[in-house]
């Protein structure tokens, strides 16, 4: 319900206001409306496709956050943590600088990116008693500050012009929508949380320890891989739209627990919704704040997320070890 | 029901468990004895699984184990470990619930049907649990934890529980209620249970038969009153104990004798 409130208010406000019956009328897709040729042209070209992609961005992360904090039995993972963001990042760059032409290269190179740094971090966590979740965050730990390295190696290799560009897209940046990130987004988005929400039974057993998820009769390695699969598909979709943005991946889960409880098969679809409602609400500050400047919209989701964060820790219930 | 063949499991060097074998017999509580690092905890994590065996086989309703299902055995055996630390918000009732992951009747959406909610219910009335059910997990004491443990393994309905320590942390009436609850489940609805257990005088007064561990071997099996005697107790632990008969019960009671000074302290 708050989605589609947040959605119809995101798609009016901007740099330039749109009326609000205008707006509902459009959106409804009535013929004659009271705006004009340019300002349906905001509307539909510009704006809605970005609130779009803002809210599979957020579902994205949110939904992956949760099924990383289940998996892990960890309430701090998030994408950013385990190495994945950062390796979708790379893969994007990648693309950027040797793929540039293609479009399709960049969604293609940040879900291997995301694919090759999960591996990475998977290799590294193997120990006698198989990958298990403490093992696998240090990994990531390694893993994630290797590859900012590597990132902040190659925006310096690259010419000066670029580097503002990149610096500012690695924060979080929606500007750049295009029909076609759009619908990847959407079908990773798709994909990705209906796999989740396959593997939530499953997942809330491995949330409490993953021998005794064994003992109930989970497929823990089968399960590990679906749930890695695909979180690294929805953060790969996730950055290969719109750089790193981070924060949503670990708020939201717990405030969405807040309210449902641990149950991952209440806790992923909303985590999904709220996570889209939070990143549009972020853009739309993003790109009204400072018109018609635009801030990065990873630093809006910081900015509001992190306060939240320690709100919840304080009032200890965000369930933290 | 289930049985253990010769089982060894060594890790690099060091052997675990060395040529052990078990039959667990419907009805039947056999407890596990021995010091610690003797391999009874890997011995029973084997019996359903979580373990792999480096030899010998492990055989599940006159199959091999590991030609059943994950689900199929989760369905037939049931694990009692040491209570569960619980980092989410979960309440006992979901806790108890998630006992019905591998025998659900689900519903269309997925959720767990009428039948599996009662099960759960049941499960938490029988472990004195009544209450407790939005109570969070974290915010229960170690026992009441290890007790909601016991009752989602009730929840399964499977026929062969496994407990390790299960009495560890609970109080002198809860011991006795928990294994008075795994003792008539065994009676009455042909279970059976493998217990591994520290309490010399629980496996005497509860199990039909009693393993002796030391260094990854059985040194002895047979019944309480056959294993539990001095020699062999001093043989397996390198402690003088006495043994007597339970005034009340006649089992075989263990005391040990600590000869640190004479006479008693005043």
């Amino acid at each position: 319900m708050l989605l589609v409130i947040v959605f119809v208010i995101s798609s009016v406000i901007g740099a330039q206001r749109l009326s609000l019956s205008g707006a509902l009328c459009a959106l409804t897709g009535k013929a004659s409306c009271s705006l004009s040729a340019e300002e349906r042209a905001i509307l539909f070209d510009i704006r809605l496709p970005r609130i779009l992609l803002a809210g599979a961005v957020g579902t994205c992360l949110a939904a992956a956050g949760a099924a990383y904090q289940a998996l892990l039995r960890n309430p701090l993972a998030e994408p950013y943590l385990l190495g994945v963001s950062n390796g979708a990042a790379v893969g994007t760059m990648v693309a950027l600088v040797f793929f540039g032409a293609h479009e399709w290269g960049r969604p293609v190179m940040a879900f291997g990116g995301a694919i090759a740094a999960t591996f990475l971090v998977y290799r590294l966590a193997r120990g006698r008693a198989g990958a298990s979740p403490e093992r696998l965050i240090l990994a990531g730990v390694i893993v994630t500050t290797f590859l900012s390295s590597a990132i902040v190696f190659i925006t310096t290799v690259m010419d000066a012009t670029r580097i503002r560009s990149f610096t500012f897209w690695l924060l979080g940046d929606l500007s750049g929508t295009t029909s076609s990130l759009l619908t990847v987004a959407f079908i990773a988005a798709a994909v990705g949380v209906i796999a989740l929400v396959m593997n939530a039974r499953a997942l809330n057993l491995m949330m409490l320890g993953e021998r005794d998820a064994f003992d109930l009769g989970v497929e823990i390695g089968r399960v590990r891989l679906i749930v890695f699969a695909a979180a690294s598909l929805l953060v790969g979709a996730s950055v290969a739209s719109s750089g790193s943005v981070g924060y949503v991946g670990l708020v939201v889960p717990h405030l969405v627990r807040l309210s449902f409880g641990s149950d991952n098969r209440l806790v992923i679809p909303a985590a999904a919704i709220a996570g889209a409602t939070f990143v549009i609400v972020a853009d739309t500050l993003a790109r009204t704040v400072i018109a018609p400047r635009e801030l990065p919209v990873g630093a809006i989701t910081a900015l509001i997320g992190a306060p939240l964060f320690v709100y919840l820790l304080k009032r200890g219930t965000a369930a933290v070890v | 029901m289930l049985e253990a063949k010769n089982i060894t499991i060594q890790y690099n060097a060091r052997f675990a468990v060395q040529g052990v074998s078990l039959r667990v017999e419907p009805g039947k509580v056999i407890s596990i004895v021995g010091p610690n690092g003797a391999g009874k905890s890997t011995l029973l994590r084997a019996l359903n699984g979580n373990v792999k065996s480096t030899a010998g086989e492990v055989i599940l309703d006159e199959r091999l184990l590991r030609s059943h299902t994950r689900r199929a055995i989760a369905q037939r055996i049931a694990v009692v470990a040491q209570e569960a630390d619980v980092r989410f918000p979960v309440t006992v009732f979901e806790f108890v619930l998630g006992g019905r992951y591998a025998g659900a009747n689900l519903t269309a959406w997925g959720w767990e049907s009428g039948r599996d909610i009662e099960l759960a219910q049941n499960a938490i009335a029988e472990t004195e649990l009544a209450g407790f059910e939005s109570r969070l997990m974290n915010e229960l004491s170690g026992g009441e934890r290890q007790r909601a443990v016991l009752a989602r393994a009730l929840a399964t309905e499977a026929k062969i529980f496994l407990l390790d320590e299960p009495t560890a942390n609970l109080d002198l009436a809860h011991q006795a209620t928990m294994l008075r609850l795994i003792r008539s489940r065994c009676d009455k609805s042909d279970s059976a249970a493998v217990v591994v257990t520290h309490d010399v005088n629980l496996a005497a007064e509860f199990s039909n038969e009693v393993m002796l561990m030391k260094d990854g071997r059985s040194v002895a099996f047979g019944s309480p009153r056959e294993i539990l005697t001095e020699q062999l107790l001093k043989q397996v632990f390198g402690l003088q104990v006495l043994v007597d008969a339970h005034p009340v019960s006649g089992a075989p009671r263990v005391t040990p004798v600590h000869e640190m000074r004479s006479g008693p302290r005043a």
